[in-house]
């Protein structure tokens, strides 16, 4: 069986053999990774058609409540509640407004309400753990729900996942597609955790992790944390954005 | 700005992401509906059944879409995106039409992402509609390998289109980077 100690090797290697921004898509440390990453380099396109545009959402799509994950049962789900918030920018700093962003998550005992999770830790019938919100017109999101606790998976013998609240995100073209995961401050996990540590650049990693933010802290209510999204550049100029298309 | 890293959607998407008529940018069965559909495959060729598909096109007279309504569909607007998980089988399949040319002469294809645990960040491909004549006019399948341009190109059957994608191996389907990845992408 592998160990943490085998584990924490692997992630030195690639720590000590490159310093990328993105995650190395074929990083064994991940077990999971090994028949699933494509070996072949990425064929360089430019975007056209539809890649230059991203799909669109309203409000006939996302409930306000939505942004809200302690309110979707009867009760008050367990746990600290936290107000998780920030701005999603594109590549060169504009905002990125009226655009979908889509979280799951663990509850507070580090426990997904998914069937394929059997961590023999408590269900809250209280927390679902999925929720969805568009942006503002400046770029901000905002959600309101339970610091997610850190929990064991079976990459290697005692492996544990950082706590972490994924996150979906559009920008204003489709190839600003992300998929990722937020962090919280401090996470003693972070050095042992090969998806973390996938992306070699230390600064890079760093963009993962929220701040504690006490300005969104609400009295007697709930803990603040800021956490800015970053995308791809748009392929779009700012000129074309509002040009009809044929 | 440098661009946040992605992570992988892990095992658990299911419980934020695919959601109740994601796959159905138009009603099945309805005059026109095409089933596009495929297996996601990895290097061993063994079905991956916790990978999910994004697919955004074109409407048949090559429109981009700009209207919302794609998470709650009304089954009358077509919005252009579409979002299936795997199933057992590595399955996924759409309800759609397929796409027009939005530029004369290019061929049309589906803008498709694939995501998966296991997969440390999306995937960028393109599932061109099959029509040999008009390969050799395309920036993107003049510039791929001749023994590679079929992982890129939808083959027929009766209900409509078939699209597999293989992560990895022989088969490897020829994944994208755009000019704004590189230098984050390396
Ligand atoms: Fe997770």
């Amino acid at each position: 069986m592998t160990t943490q100690a085998d584990i924490d090797r692997e992630i030195q290697a690639g720590l000590d053999s490159s310093r990328e921004h993105q995650p190395r898509l074929d990083y064994p440390a991940y077990r999971s990774s090994i028949l699933r990453h494509p070996t072949k380099a990425l064929q360089p396109v430019d975007p056209e058609g539809v890649e230059l545009w991203a799909p669109c959402f309203g409000h006939s799509d996302v409930g306000e409540a939505e942004a809200d994950l302690t309110i979707q049962h009867s009760g008050e789900p367990q746990g600290s509640r936290i107000t998780v918030s920030g701005r999603v920018l594109d590549g060169d700093g504009r905002a990125v407004p009226h655009q979908l962003v889509e979280i799951w998550q663990a509850n507070a005992a580090g426990r997904y309400a998914h069937l394929r999770d059997q961590h023999p830790a408590p269900l809250d019938p209280n927390f679902s753990g999925q929720g969805r919100c568009l942006t503002d017109a400046d770029g901000w999101y905002k959600f309101t729900t339970i610091q997610p606790g850190p929990y064991p998976w079976r990459n290697h013998l005692n492996a544990w996942r950082p706590a972490h609240i994924h996150f979906s995100l559009f920008g204003t073209d489709f190839t600003q597609r992300l998929v990722t995961q937020m962090y919280f401050p401090g996470d003693p996990l972070f050095p042992l955790d090969p998806i973390f540590q996938s992306v070699t650049d230390p600064k890079a990693r760093e963009a993962l992790i929220a701040t504690y933010e006490h300005d969104l802290t609400s009295p007697e209510f709930s803990l603040g944390y800021r956490w800015d999204i970053v995308l791809t550049g748009s392929h779009r100029t700012p000129l074309d954005t509002d040009e009809e298309l044929a | 700005m440098s661009a946040a890293p992605g992570q992988t959607v892990g095992p658990f998407f299911h419980l934020g992401l695919p959601y109740e008529g994601g796959n159905d940018l138009v009603p099945p069965g309805r005059a026109g509906a095409i089933r596009l559909h495929g297996r996601v495959l990895d290097g061993d060729g063994v079905a991956v059944p916790d990978a999910m598909i994004e697919i955004w096109q074109a409407d048949p007279d090559g429109k981009v879409c700009r209207v919302p309504g794609s998470l709650r569909r009304d089954g009358w607007t077509f919005t252009g995106f579409g979002r299936a998980a795997t199933d057992a089988d590595g399955h996924y399949w759409f309800s759609t039409v397929e796409p027009g040319e939005t530029q004369p002469g290019r061929p049309p294809f589906f803008a498709v992402t694939v995501f998966a645990r296991g997969l440390l960040d999306r995937l960028f491909t393109r599932a061109y509609l099959p029509d040999p004549d008009v390969y050799g006019a395309d920036p993107l399948l003049g510039a791929v390998a001749p023994a590679r341009r079929h992982t890129l190109v939808a083959t027929r059957d009766e209900q409509g289109l078939v699209f597999d994608i293989h992560l990895q191996g022989p088969r490897e389907t020829v994944f994208l980077s755009f000019p704004k990845h590189r230098g984050v992408w390396a």
